[in-house]
Order: C-alpha cells, then sequence, then structure tokens
C-alpha cells in the first residue's frame, strides 16, 4: 500500500519512567480519513504531538510520504504535518487572523507574495477570508475552529491532524465542520470523544488504550462492537445506533 | 503608580528614558537566546497575566486602595530579566494603548514598576530564601518581604525623581514621608498577594518558580491559614513600621518638625474621603495626609492609623455589603 | 478592558488620521508631548496653542468628541490631586475668595493639569485611530526589539483570555458561596491569581507547541514593512513641530 503516514514501533516515556506510548505501529495511506479514538490517557495526544517532532520518541520510526523523521528532516515534516491544536486560543496567537495565517508559511521561508497568496487561498478554502483583519479573540467559537485549520492548510500540509475539533461548538459549528472536513482532499487524522461525528466523517478508525493501538477497522464495525467498546470505555451517545445508519 | 506628563521634567525624564532603555537591553541581553527560542509567549502570557492583576484593587486603609504592581512577583516566578521585561511591555502597553502614564515619562514609568520592582524584589527573595529554612512557610515569607520593599524601593524611586526635576511645587519634606508612608501600606498588600501568590504556584506546580529552580524544596501543599495572613499582615506592618523609623529621620529635614506633631485628627479624615478605588488613590493621599507630618512619630502613627482606621472602616463597609 | 482590534480606546475609522502609518504617528507623538513638557508653565498661551492644535486633530480624525472625552477621564483622579497642591504648596500665599493658597502651588496644579491632560489627550488620539497591530508594527518600525514587540504582541492577544479566566474564576468563587468579609479577605483574591499564573503559563507551553508545529525556529519575522513616503513623514510630524516651535517660542520669551 503506498502509505501519507507510517508509524513503526513509536515508544514513548516521560523522564520519571512513565510509559505513554508502547510500540504503536500504524498506516494511513493518502487521501484517507482516519478516527482516532480512546479513553482519556491512552496516550493520543501525546501520540500525535509526535507526528509533528514536538516530542521525540524513545524508540520506533515517522515516515511521511517517503521521509523519516530526523533531526535533518524536522522543518520539512513539520510543514507537511498540520496540526491543528484542541484549543483554538493556543492555535492563534497572534494579534490577527490574517497575520496568524501567515506564521508558518513566513516560517517555511515562503517569499512575501507567496506568503499573502497563501493566506487568502486558506482563508477562502475554510469560507471565512472575511475576517481577515479581524482579531483571533472575537470570533465565535465555529470561526475560531476554522480559522486554526486555515493556519495549516496555508503550509500546503499535506496531513491533517486534529485534536479534539468538536470540542466547544454548537450544532450548526460541528455541522459545518463536517461538511469542511469532508470537502477538503487533505489526507486527515481526527482525534475525538465524539463518535457520531468520526463516524460521519472518517469511514476507518483506530482506538488506542494505555499507550497502544487496540482495534484498527471500519467506523461502522467498531462502534457495533459493545464488548470492544465496553473494554475502552468509549460510550454512544444515547439513541445512537450505528447499525441503524447507513454505514460508510 | 503611573507618572503622567509635567510631573517630572523633561530632562530628568530623558535621564530616566535612558537608565530604562540600558536596563531593558541588559534584560534582553541576559535573557539572550534562551528567551527568543522559548520563553517569548510565556513572557507574553505572564505579562497578560500581569496586566489583568493589576486590575485587581486591594484595600490598603482609609479607603484607599492599591493595585498590585507585579514586579516582584513577576521576578520570583519568572527569574528578574524576564519579568523585568515582562512588566515593561505592561507598561508600554498600558502608555500607549490605554493612554495611563505619560509618554515622556514613559522612561520613568518602566524604570520604577518594571525595573527597581523585579530587581529589588528578586534581590530580597533570593537573599532571604538561602537565609531561612528550606520550608514552604519560609518561601512565602520570602515573597512577602520582596513584595513589600519592592513597592517602597519603587517610591524612593519616584522621590529620587521628584527631588531632582520634580514640577509638583509640593514641598520635597511633604512628598518624601507621604509616599514611603503611603507605599508601606500598598505594600504590605503587595507582599501578602505576592506571598500567597507565589504559595498557591508551590503547591501546585514548585517547577514553575524561577526563583527556587536551583533550591531543594521539601514539595508541600501549602494553603495559608487565616491565622497566617494576619500574622502576614503584622509582619507587614512591622516592616512598614521600621521603614518609617528608618527613613522618615532622612526625609525630615526640618527638626521643628517635632514640636508639630499635634496628631492631626484631620488626618484619619481627610484620607477617608478618598474615593475608594481610585486608581491613583496613592498619589491622592500623599498630597495631604503628611501636610503636618515629616517626623518620625508622626509617620508612624500615621501608618498605624490609617492602618487601623482602613482597616475598620473597609470592615463596616464590606459587611454592610454582603448583610 | 478590551485587546486586539476594537480595543476600549479604538475608533473604528477612515480619517486621514487613521490612515497615517502608526510609526509617524507614535514620533508626532513623542515630539507633541515632549514640546508639551518642556514648555514653561507660566507660557498660558503657549498651552492654549497646543490645545487647539489638538482640537484640530480631533476634528480631522472625525473621533467623536464625546468618544474623546470620556476616554480623557483616565486623567481625572489626577487633577484631582493637582487641585491640592494650591494648599499644601510652599511660598507666600494668597487669598482667593474664602481660601488660602500658596502661588506656588496654583501654578504647579495648572502646569500639571495642562501638561497631564494634553499629554494623554494626544496619546488618547493615537489609539484612537490606530489599531493594536499597526502600533506594534510601527514600534517594530522605529527599532524597539522584535522581542518586546513579540511580548507585547502575545500580551494583547491574551489579555481577554486571561481576565476572561479570572473573571470566571470569581464567579465561581461567588457561586459557591464566597463573600469577601473582611479587609484581611485577600487569599481568595491571591490564591485565584496564583491559579491564574499556572494557567497563564500552561497555556504558555501549548502555545509554545502550537508555535513549533508551525514551523518556529526562534526567530521572529514579523510583517514585511513598506517604505513610508516623506510626504507621510511631513503630514504626521507637522503638528509635532508646530509644537516644538511654540515651545522654542515660550522658552525665550
Amino acid at each position: 500500500m503506498v502509505t501519507q503516514l507510517s508509524v513503526s514501533d513509536l515508544s514513548f516515556s516521560y523522564p520519571d519512567g512513565t510509559e505513554v506510548l508502547k510500540q504503536v505501529s500504524l498506516a494511513i495511506a493518502p487521501g484517507e480519513k482516519v478516527g482516532l479514538l480512546g479513553p482519556n490517557g491512552a496516550g493520543k495526544t501525546t501520540f500525535v504531538l509526535h507526528l509533528n517532532g514536538i516530542l521525540r520518541a524513545s524508540s520506533g520510526t515517522i515516515n511521511l510520504g517517503g521521509i523519516t523523521l530526523s533531526d535533518e528532516t524536522l522543518r520539512e515534516i513539520r510543514r507537511r504535518v498540520g496540526l491543528v491544536f484542541q484549543d483554538p486560543d493556543d492555535q492563534l496567537f497572534m494579534p490577527t487572523v490574517f497575520a496568524d495565517v501567515a506564521f508558518g508559511p513566513a516560517n517555511f521561508g515562503f517569499a512575501p507574495e507567496e506568503v499573502d497568496h497563501r493566506v487568502r487561498e486558506a482563508l477562502e478554502s475554510v469560507g471565512e477570508w472575511h475576517l481577515a483583519d479581524r482579531a483571533p479573540h472575537h470570533l465565535s467559537g465555529g470561526e475560531r475552529r476554522k480559522v486554526a485549520i486555515a493556519t495549516v492548510l496555508a503550509s500546503d500540509s499535506e496531513l491533517l491532524v486534529l485534536d479534539e475539533p468538536t470540542s466547544n461548538l454548537d450544532p450548526a459549528g460541528r455541522r459545518e465542520l463536517v461538511a469542511l472536513l469532508s470537502s477538503l482532499p487533505t489526507t486527515q487524522l481526527i482525534v475525538t470523544h465524539d463518535l457520531p461525528f468520526v463516524f460521519e466523517l472518517c469511514p476507518r478508525s483506530i482506538i488506542m488504550d494505555r499507550g497502544r493501538v487496540v482495534a484498527d477497522g471500519r467506523t461502522g464495525e467498531l462502534l457495533s462492537n459493545r464488548q470492544l467498546m465496553a473494554a475502552h470505555r468509549l460510550e454512544l451517545p444515547f439513541g445512537f445506533d450505528p447499525t441503524n445508519i447507513a454505514s460508510r | 503608580m503611573h507618572i503622567p506628563d509635567g510631573f517630572i521634567n523633561v530632562a530628568t525624564a530623558a535621564g530616566a528614558g535612558v537608565v530604562a532603555a540600558s536596563g531593558l537591553g541588559a534584560s534582553l541581553r541576559r535573557t539572550g537566546r534562551d528567551l527568543s527560542e522559548r520563553q517569548i509567549p510565556f513572557a507574553g502570557l505572564t505579562a497578560a497575566f500581569i496586566f489583568a492583576v493589576q486590575m485587581l484593587n486591594f484595600p490598603v486603609g482609609a479607603g484607599t486602595s492599591g493595585h498590585l504592581l507585579g514586579g516582584s512577583l513577576a521576578a520570583i516566578l519568572l527569574g528578574p530579566w524576564l519579568g523585568v521585561l515582562a512588566v515593561a511591555v505592561v507598561v508600554f502597553v498600558q502608555a500607549l494603548m490605554f493612554a495611563d502614564g505619560g509618554i515622556v515619562a514613559l522612561g520613568l514609568n518602566v524604570l520604577n514598576m518594571a525595573l527597581v520592582t523585579a530587581l529589588v524584589g528578586w534581590g530580597v527573595f533570593r537573599s532571604l530564601v538561602k537565609l531561612l529554612p528550606r520550608r514552604s512557610t519560609a518561601v512565602m515569607i520570602a515573597s512577602m518581604v520582596a513584595g513589600a520593599l519592592s513597592v517602597v524601593a519603587s517610591a524612593l524611586a519616584f522621590v529620587l525623581q521628584y527631588a531632582i526635576g520634580g514640577e509638583g511645587a509640593a514641598p520635597l519634606q511633604t512628598v518624601f514621608p507621604a509616599m514611603v508612608g503611603v507605599h508601606s501600606l500598598i505594600g504590605i498588600g503587595e507582599g501578602v498577594i505576592t506571598a500567597l501568590a507565589v504559595g498557591a504556584v508551590l503547591a501546585v506546580r514548585p517547577d514553575l518558580i524561577k526563583g527556587l529552580s536551583d533550591l531543594k524544596l521539601p514539595r508541600l501543599a501549602t494553603t495559608p491559614s487565616r491565622r497566617s495572613i494576619v500574622a502576614f499582615v503584622a509582619a507587614g506592618l512591622v516592616v512598614a513600621l521600621a521603614l518609617v523609623f528608618l527613613v522618615a529621620p532622612i526625609a525630615s529635614g526640618d527638626p521643628d518638625g517635632l514640636e508639630r506633631v499635634a496628631i492631626d485628627n484631620g488626618f484619619i479624615e481627610s484620607a477617608k474621603e478618598h474615593p475608594l478605588e481610585g486608581p491613583l488613590a496613592d498619589y491622592g493621599v500623599s498630597g495631604i495626609e503628611n501636610e503636618e507630618t515629616g517626623t518620625v512619630l508622626a509617620g508612624a502613627i500615621g501608618v498605624g492609623a490609617t492602618f487601623v482606621a482602613g482597616l475598620i472602616v473597609t470592615t463596616i463597609l464590606r459587611r454592610r455589603r454582603s448583610a | 478592558m478590551s485587546g486586539g482590534h476594537a480595543h476600549a480606546l479604538h475608533f473604528h475609522g477612515h480619517s486621514p488620521l487613521h490612515r497615517l502609518p502608526a510609526a509617524v504617528k507614535l514620533v508626532g507623538l513623542l515630539a507633541f508631548v515632549l514640546a508639551v513638557v518642556a514648555t514653561p508653565a507660566r507660557a498660558v498661551w503657549a498651552f492654549s496653542a497646543y490645545a487647539l492644535i489638538l482640537m484640530v486633530l480631533l476634528v480631522l480624525s472625525e473621533v467623536p468628541a464625546r468618544f474623546f472625552l470620556t476616554r480623557l477621564a483616565i486623567d481625572l483622579p489626577f487633577i484631582a490631586f493637582a487641585l491640592l497642591l494650591p494648599f499644601v504648596g510652599e511660598g507666600p500665599r494668597f487669598n482667593l475668595g474664602p481660601l488660602t493658597v500658596s502661588a506656588a502651588g496654583l501654578l504647579g496644579a495648572w502646569n500639571l493639569i495642562a501638561k497631564a491632560t494634553l499629554s494623554a489627550g494626544a496619546s488618547v488620539l493615537l489609539a484612537a485611530t490606530t489599531e493594536v497591530p499597526d502600533i506594534l508594527a510601527g514600534l517594530s518600525r522605529l527599532r524597539v526589539p522584535p522581542v518586546l514587540v513579540a511580548i507585547a504582541s502575545f500580551m494583547i492577544r491574551y489579555l481577554e483570555v486571561v481576565a476572561g479566566e479570572f473573571r470566571r474564576n470569581r464567579i465561581a468563587m461567588a457561586a459557591r458561596g464566597y463573600q469577601s468579609r473582611s479587609a484581611l479577605d485577600w487569599k481568595p483574591i491571591a490564591v485565584s491569581a496564583g491559579a491564574l499564573f499556572i494557567r497563564s503559563f500552561e497555556r504558555g507551553e501549548r502555545v509554545y507547541q502550537a508555535m513549533l508545529a508551525r514551523g518556529y525556529d526562534g526567530r521572529w519575522r514579523m510583517e514585511g514593512q513598506q517604505v513610508i513616503p516623506r510626504t507621510q513623514w511631513l503630514a504626521g510630524l507637522f503638528p509635532g513641530i508646530v509644537a516644538a516651535a511654540i515651545m522654542v517660542a515660550s522658552r525665550l520669551w
């Protein structure tokens, strides 16, 4: 299989010895949309911080579109992996939306005109170009989320990694986010507790628990497997039955 | 504490500007590469934190309230150089975007509120923490004294600038004891809040306290009791009185002052008239309350009386409000 | 209190003053205030001229007078203090109606009120006509070290976030029955300040990670700066130059 992302035997411990990731291996093909599920403390966010080289593994390798993560390729990997943090207030740290979206491309060394062009393109692709001159903290939750996604689109990321993208969104904002993400051709890895969201968006899901990958398969099948779900503290919202909804 | 334009003449303000700029330059060099690499967001967030906390007014007595300067707190938490930068940025933004504090006086304000408070606070804190036993109470006492002295030092810096180039027409013998007296009280508030804030961080994330980073401390959960707060305030009062005794004799150039001690009843009354939370109330009081004082005794009684009166007034007010 | 675009002192508009580059306005502000502060208190005519300049600029800026005056109120506590000076000042005293005042004190009060008000007025005008990101860009153009500008930029960005957390913290305390009962009740204030610091600091850690994720390598890249035409410098500095001329004249006479 041609892989966009391939991770093999990734392990990570904190300096105090706590093992957070234990030989995690997985592969994602170009254009795939994959959900990453698991209870709190499973190591999902720690894993995600590795994909961008912010945390460095004790052992194991990460390969992105044929490039293996190392000190030499760190910059290139960071450009190719777009990380969207859980709290848009952490992601959007510049005084204006425009400056924030420009932050990545400017760091990755694009020429000023090219930066401007990319900012416009990225904001237009999330439908929020009109917000360019606004201050991030004056935006609604849904707008912040879309602008946060634009900040990584502007660097031409090949792999979009979203940490809890639906947290703090109202139902309309959530619906718009589904529409936006399904319209983007980029490969996506979505970390979330929002199981209906994953079911709607991602044909495939991976379940992590206690630092290991414990299941990997079609989202509908995983969500319908009561034993598996119960074993990893995953619960569907009341009245939501994946077997009743046309599987994706 | 924000000095507006017109209070200190241009030459003195410009001199202070040069001193402030070289202080900032030194801080930038000291923080150096580490800062640009890693700590810009930390310093920015801390500055935002200090800005938010500066809006907190706390009662200092006689219906006056002071607000936290935050310099010593920033220094204890971030280290002196980064602390200086964070508070300096706060002062800059207040002047340019909120018209709080003068433009020509910017150098004076950066000097008094960022450099003096952070460096004095750091120096006091570090000396005490090394002297005292390694216990969390000791850390809090050190923070308390550092906070209190940093405010008094800041007031002294102002008095010095006023002596060199003041245009206020109030005599120095009035300004000196008034500033030091009132800021001893504000210093108690600063000290208590600094100590409790450091204590709160110490209880949860002691690793975040730069001023302790090289010292081994047993990890102790500290939630100070009401009794220990009373003890802190008492200690602060002692510090304030000690300061008056030490400093006031230098301040009073007029030995006849002793004869005029006729302790002013008007003193407390006039102070009470001040708006509860006027941002510049500290100046307002400084103008009048020591009109007749200038001696050690008057200063000491003034500090004590103001404190007690303020305590009574604010307690009554709060009881009534919550009743 | 506010940060970012619609900060408390900003008045949205497209006047000639709004359009001037921030760097020009900052230098102009400094020149104007320097002139004001350096003027001897007795030169009442000069202060009237400065006030006139300020009024012309206010009209040009299209900022409503009401907006301007309410923002200028930050000056008020200080004026209250200045009004005390005539009573504590030294030197010969004379009768002013029922009051006895010191001549030096009266002059001192006038000096302070005139200068502080004119300076605050000019600052309010700058803040009213300049958006925060432009002030930051102007500062970096004027060679303020980029690290300081960056710290200021982060501070402004997170001011409202931190203040919001602080507010919620106090509401949560009130919701669980906390009432301050005496003047010694500083503890909850301080403890929530400590908690707030921890949250701010931890947010700093996450923001740093978000910066790394987008290729931050320790070099702070500010946006490209356009060249400011000489005519804009001249136009922007004109009030400051006039004020300087008035100041020189006031000192000579």
